[in-house]
C-alpha cells in the first residue's frame, strides 16, 4: 500500500489531509473529533488579539444546482471569538493527546510589528507546529486593515512574514488570498519574507444569492447582507490554477505549497498534489458531510497510487506541473475531432443544438422514416472544441479522436500564420 | 411506469364484503401526486433533449423538455401555462393519458436502459399548482370578432374548440346533451383517474378564459337541428363523441344484470358514495380495451368477488395498454384471452355466460371458434365492445367506416360545419387527441371565418 506520509515546511504528516483554519477547527471538541476520523493535521481557527471578535448571526450563503447539490457557498463569519488563552490552552492539550498529528497555529494582527511578533510568540508557545498568516480573510476584518487588505498588498504580505519570521523559530506558512490580479506577487512577497511555504486559495470575494423577496444579498442579516468568501468545489479551479503557478514560476519555485479550495474527495487530491502541493486543505466538503469524508480521500488516494504504482507521494508531486505550460508553447498542429458512438447515443440532441448554436455547425441531425434519430459529427467543420463530449448526457458516447497528420509540432510564435513571426 | 406503481386496492374474497371506508380508499389516486421534492428529483432525469421526442409522441405536441425545465427553475405556473398552450386539458390528459405508450414511450432515457422521465406526474404536478393557486385565468381572449360559433357536446374535443375559438375572440354557444360537461372525462374515465371531481374542476378553470356559454340538456336531434344550427350561427363544430354501443348479438342481451360497460362506469362516477354503487359477486367483462379494464378493475374496487374479462384475440391485440392488464391483474382480475361469448344463461337474470375458444388460422391471420366451450358464473355481465356513432341527428352528413368524414381542417362536406374528437377518424380514441381535434378545428374555424 502506498504510503500517504507528506512533508511540507519541514513538518512531517501522516497524510497530506488537513483541515483548514475556519469554523471546523474553532476549538478542542471538534479538533478531536477530527483526528479520531483520520485527519493528519489541523489548522486552528485564526486567532487574533483579545478581546475576541463578535461574530452576527445569519453567516452563511449557499450556490445551489437544480438538485439542491451545493456547488459553493461563502460565509460571513470572522476569526474565533473565543478568548485567545482558551484556544492556547485548548491546543496545548490536543497537542499532548494526538502527539502524531499535527496543529499550525493560524493568527493575524493589524499592521503594527509588536503586534504580530507578541502574538506569534504566544501562538508558538501553545506548542503549535507552524503558524500560518491569514493574509486572506475577504470579509469583515479587511474592513479593520486584517486579513486580504495586508494581503492585496505585496509589501505587507513580505513585512508581516518577516515579522514572524523573527519572532518565532517554527515553520511560517504565508496563507494567500486569491482576490488579487496575480497570485505570483503575493508568492514572491511571502518568499522574500522567509515565509517556508503558502497556503492558498482563502476565500474568494462574492454574493452567492440575492433573496428577491428581501431583495438583499445572502446570508440576509436583520434584511442587509454584505459579501463574503466563496469557498467549495465551485472555486477549485480558481485554486488548481494559482497552485500551478506558483509552482511552474522559476521565481518562487521550492516555495512549498499546501493547497487549499474546493478539495472535496481523493481525486481533487491528487490533482492539487500533481500540479505540485506539497499537503492540502479542507474545509467546505467536511463542513457538508462531516469529517468522516477523510476515510474515502485516504483510502481513494491510495488506490489510485497504488493502481499506478506511486510508493509516495513525492513519486507523483509535480507531474503535471511540467505540462502546465503558457498558451505560447501549445502545438499548434495537434488536432482532435468528435465522434459519436452511435451504440451509446440516446438520441437526445443535446451535442446538435450545442454545436448548431454555440459552435461550429459540425453535427448533423438526421430523423430516419421510422423515427430513429441519428447524429454525425462533419469532421471537416470540427474544430475540436469538446463542447459536444462535454455535455453529452452518456459518458464516453462522444469520443475525442486524435488526429495523426503527420504534422509537427509548431508553437503559436513560430507559426506561419503569426503576423509577428512574419515581421521578424 | 413500473409494476410498483399500480394502484393495490383492498380486493375481496368471496363471502368478505368490504366496508364502505375500504371502498372509498380503493377509489383514491390510481397515482399518488408528486410533491415538491419528488418533483425537483423526477424533473432533474429530464436531459432537455432537442426536439424531442416526446414532444411528436404527444398528440396535442405540449413542449415537454421546456415545462420540465421550467419547473426545475421553480417557475411552475410557466410550466402550467407551457402545457395549457397546446392542451387546455393538460390535467386530465396527466391523469389519464396512457403515458407509457406516449411520451414516455419516447423518452430517450429509455434508450440508456434507464425509466423514462415521468412526464405525466411532472404535468399533473405544474397544472395542479396553477389550479390550487386560482385567480386569474391564465389566457386572454383576443379582442371580439363578433362570430358566434356552435359547439355540440361538452366533451374534451367541443370543450377544447370551445376554449381555443373563444380565445381567438368569437363567441361560443356549447349544446350538451347531459346535465354536466366534460363527457367522457366526467361520464367515462375510470374514478380512480380523476378523483376530487377533477372533471368538473377543469371545466371550470377552462370556461375561465370567458365567451363561452353551456346549455345543458340540449342534444342535437329534437328541438335542435343541425340545419338550424348552421343557419343560427356562423360555424359549428361538432364533437359528439361516440352515443351508441355495439351489441353482442346474441339472444339474452336485455336480461337484467347484462350491461353496456360505459353505462356502468357512468353510473359509478356520478356516485357520490361508490359504496353506493351495485356490483354483482361474479363480474364477467367481455372486451380488451381500456374501457374493460377500466370496468374490470373498478368492479373488483367495489368488492366483486370473481371479475372475469374475456376478449376473442390474444393479449398483444387488446387495446389496453400492457400498464392497464397489468393493472388489472395486480387487482385480481383473470384475463382470459382467445375466448368469444356464444351464450348468456339465466332466467330474468344473467346466471352465466358461455364462451367458445378461439384461434386464428396461420395462413389467413382470420379468427375461428374452436368447438371448444366453457362456462363463467355471472350474476353481471359488462360489455366493453366497443362504441359507435349515433347518427340520428346527422343529415346530410358525409359518414366514413361510421365515422363522420372529415378533411384537413376537420371540415366536413357541409361548409361552416366542422367536427372532431371520438366522432371522426383522426388518432387513437384518447382524450388528448380529441383536445387536439378540437383545437386544430378552432384554427380552422378561425381560418374559415376570417377568409
Amino acid at each position: 500500500m502506498a504510503d500517504l506520509g507528506c512533508t511540507i515546511a519541514g513538518i512531517e504528516s501522516i497524510n497530506p489531509f488537513w483541515l483548514a483554519s475556519a469554523p471546523p477547527t474553532d476549538k478542542y471538541y471538534n479538533v478531536v473529533r477530527a483526528f479520531e476520523a483520520g485527519w493528519g493535521g489541523v489548522v486552528w481557527k485564526t486567532l487574533g488579539e483579545d478581546p475576541p471578535v463578535v461574530n452576527v448571526a445569519s453567516r452563511y450563503g449557499v450556490h445551489h444546482d437544480a438538485g439542491r447539490g451545493v456547488i459553493g457557498i461563502n460565509n460571513i463569519e470572522l476569526i474565533s471569538d473565543r478568548p485567545l488563552e482558551v484556544n492556547l490552552r485548548e491546543i496545548g492539550r490536543t497537542r499532548k493527546e494526538w502527539p502524531d498529528r499535527v496543529i499550525i497555529g493560524s493568527m493575524m494582527a493589524p499592521i503594527d510589528e509588536q503586534a504580530w511578533k507578541e502574538l506569534a510568540i504566544k501562538i508558538a508557545n501553545s506548542g503549535v507546529h507552524g503558524i500560518e498568516l491569514n493574509l486572506g480573510c475577504p470579509h469583515g476584518m479587511c474592513e479593520r486593515g486584517m486579513g486580504s487588505a495586508i494581503g492585496q498588498v505585496p509589501d505587507m504580505v513580505e513585512q508581516t512574514t518577516r515579522w514572524v519570521r523573527e519572532a518565532v523559530d517554527l515553520p511560517v506558512f504565508t496563507k494567500l488570498t486569491p482576490n488579487i490580479t496575480n497570485i505570483l506577487w503575493a508568492a514572491e512577497a511571502a518568499k522574500k519574507g522567509g515565509a517556508h511555504a503558502v497556503s492558498l486559495i482563502n476565500t474568494v470575494n462574492s454574493i452567492v444569492s440575492v433573496d428577491l423577496d428581501a431583495m438583499a444579498p445572502t446570508p440576509v442579516v436583520g434584511g442587509k447582507g454584505t459579501h463574503g468568501g466563496y469557498c467549495g468545489a465551485a472555486v477549485k479551479p480558481i485554486a488548481l490554477n494559482m497552485v500551478a503557478e506558483i509552482a511552474r514560476s522559476p521565481d518562487t519555485r521550492g516555495l512549498d505549497i499546501s493547497a487549499i479550495g474546493g478539495i472535496e474527495n481523493w481525486r481533487d487530491a491528487a490533482e492539487f498534489i500533481s500540479l505540485g502541493a506539497n499537503a492540502l486543505q479542507v474545509c467546505t466538503a467536511a463542513m457538508l458531510y462531516g469529517f468522516r469524508i477523510v476515510d474515502d480521500m485516504i483510502a481513494g488516494l491510495s488506490a489510485f497510487m497504488d493502481e499506478k504504482g506511486y510508493r509516495n507521494i513525492e513519486e507523483f508531486r509535480g507531474l503535471a506541473t511540467r505540462n502546465t505550460v503558457d498558451w505560447n508553447a501549445l502545438d499548434m498542429n495537434f488536432d482532435t475531432k468528435a465522434f459519436i458512438n452511435p451504440d451509446k447515443c440516446i438520441e437526445c440532441g443535446r451535442c446538435h443544438i450545442a454545436c448548431e448554436d454555440t459552435s461550429h455547425q459540425a453535427i448533423e441531425y438526421h430523423v430516419a422514416a421510422d423515427g430513429k434519430r441519428s447524429f454525425t459529427v462533419v469532421d471537416e467543420d470540427c474544430v475540436g472544441c469538446n463542447l459536444c463530449a462535454m455535455i453529452c448526457p452518456v459518458p464516453d458516447c462522444i469520443e475525442m479522436r486524435p488526429v495523426d497528420n503527420g504534422k509537427p509540432y509548431v508553437s503559436w510564435p513560430e507559426h506561419p500564420l503569426n503576423p509577428m513571426k512574419a515581421a521578424q | 411506469m413500473g409494476v410498483l406503481m399500480t394502484h393495490k386496492l383492498c380486493a375481496a374474497a368471496e363471502g368478505v364484503v368490504l366496508t364502505d371506508d375500504e371502498i372509498a380508499a380503493n377509489f383514491g389516486d390510481l397515482h399518488k401526486p408528486l410533491n415538491a421534492i419528488q418533483a425537483m428529483a423526477a424533473a432533474d432525469h429530464c436531459i432537455y433533449c432537442y426536439d424531442a421526442p416526446c414532444i411528436t409522441a404527444c398528440p396535442t405536441s405540449i413542449d415537454i423538455p421546456t415545462f420540465i425545465h421550467q419547473i426545475r427553475t421553480k417557475n411552475v405556473d410557466g410550466a402550467a401555462r407551457t402545457i395549457l398552450s397546446e392542451n387546455i386539458m393538460g390535467g386530465t390528459c396527466a391523469r389519464a393519458c396512457p403515458t407509457e405508450v406516449l411520451c414516455e414511450q419516447a423518452c430517450v432515457r429509455n434508450h440508456g436502459g434507464e425509466e423514462p422521465v415521468e412526464i405525466g406526474l411532472l404535468q399533473r404536478f405544474a397544472i395542479d399548482h396553477l389550479m390550487a393557486k386560482g385567480g386569474k385565468h391564465p389566457f386572454e381572449r383576443a379582442s371580439a370578432t363578433g362570430k358566434r360559433i356552435a359547439v355540440v357536446g361538452a366533451g374534451p374535443a367541443g370543450l377544447s374548440c370551445a376554449h381555443r375559438t373563444a380565445m381567438l375572440g368569437h363567441s361560443v354557444t356549447i349544446f350538451e346533451a347531459k346535465p354536466k360537461a366534460g363527457g367522457l372525462n366526467e361520464y367515462g374515465l375510470a374514478a380512480y383517474k380523476m378523483i376530487d371531481d377533477f372533471a368538473q374542476r377543469e371545466v371550470d378553470f377552462l370556461m375561465g378564459i370567458g365567451g363561452i356559454e353551456i346549455n345543458y340538456a340540449h342534444p342535437l336531434g329534437g328541438n335542435l337541428s343541425l340545419r338550424e344550427l348552421r343557419d343560427t350561427f356562423d360555424a359549428v363544430f361538432l364533437g359528439v363523441g361516440l352515443g351508441n354501443t355495439n351489441r353482442l348479438g346474441l339472444d339474452g342481451e336485455d336480461k337484467h344484470g347484462v350491461l353496456d360497460a360505459i353505462d356502468f362506469i357512468e353510473e359509478l362516477r356520478q356516485k357520490r358514495k361508490k359504496a353506493d354503487m351495485t356490483v354483482g359477486q361474479d363480474v364477467v367483462v367481455i372486451g380488451g380495451g381500456n374501457t374493460a379494464i377500466d370496468a374490470a378493475v373498478q368492479a373488483r374496487a367495489l368488492g366483486a368477488a370473481h371479475v372475469t374479462l374475456v376478449y376473442r384475440r390474444g393479449e398483444d391485440a387488446m387495446g389496453a395498454t400492457k400498464f392497464e392488464i397489468d393493472l388489472a391483474r395486480t387487482n385480481g382480475v383473470v384475463v382470459e384471452p382467445w375466448a368469444k361469448p356464444t351464450a348468456i344463461l339465466g332466467g330474468k337474470a344473467v346466471t352465466g355466460m358461455v364462451f367458445e375458444r378461439t384461434a386464428r388460422d396461420a395462413k389467413s391471420g382470420k379468427l375461428f371458434g374452436t368447438g371448444d366451450t366453457f362456462e363463467v358464473k355471472a350474476d353481471m355481465v359488462l360489455k366493453a365492445i366497443g362504441q359507435k356513432l349515433d347518427a340520428t341527428a346527422l343529415d346530410g352528413l358525409d359518414l366514413a367506416a361510421g365515422k363522420i368524414s372529415v378533411l384537413d381542417g376537420f371540415v366536413t362536406n357541409i361548409s361552416g360545419v366542422f367536427a372532431g374528437g371520438d366522432c371522426v377518424k383522426s388518432g387513437e380514441d384518447l382524450t388528448v387527441q380529441a383536445v387536439e381535434d378540437g383545437k386544430q378545428a378552432a384554427h380552422a374555424i378561425d381560418a374559415y371565418l376570417k377568409s
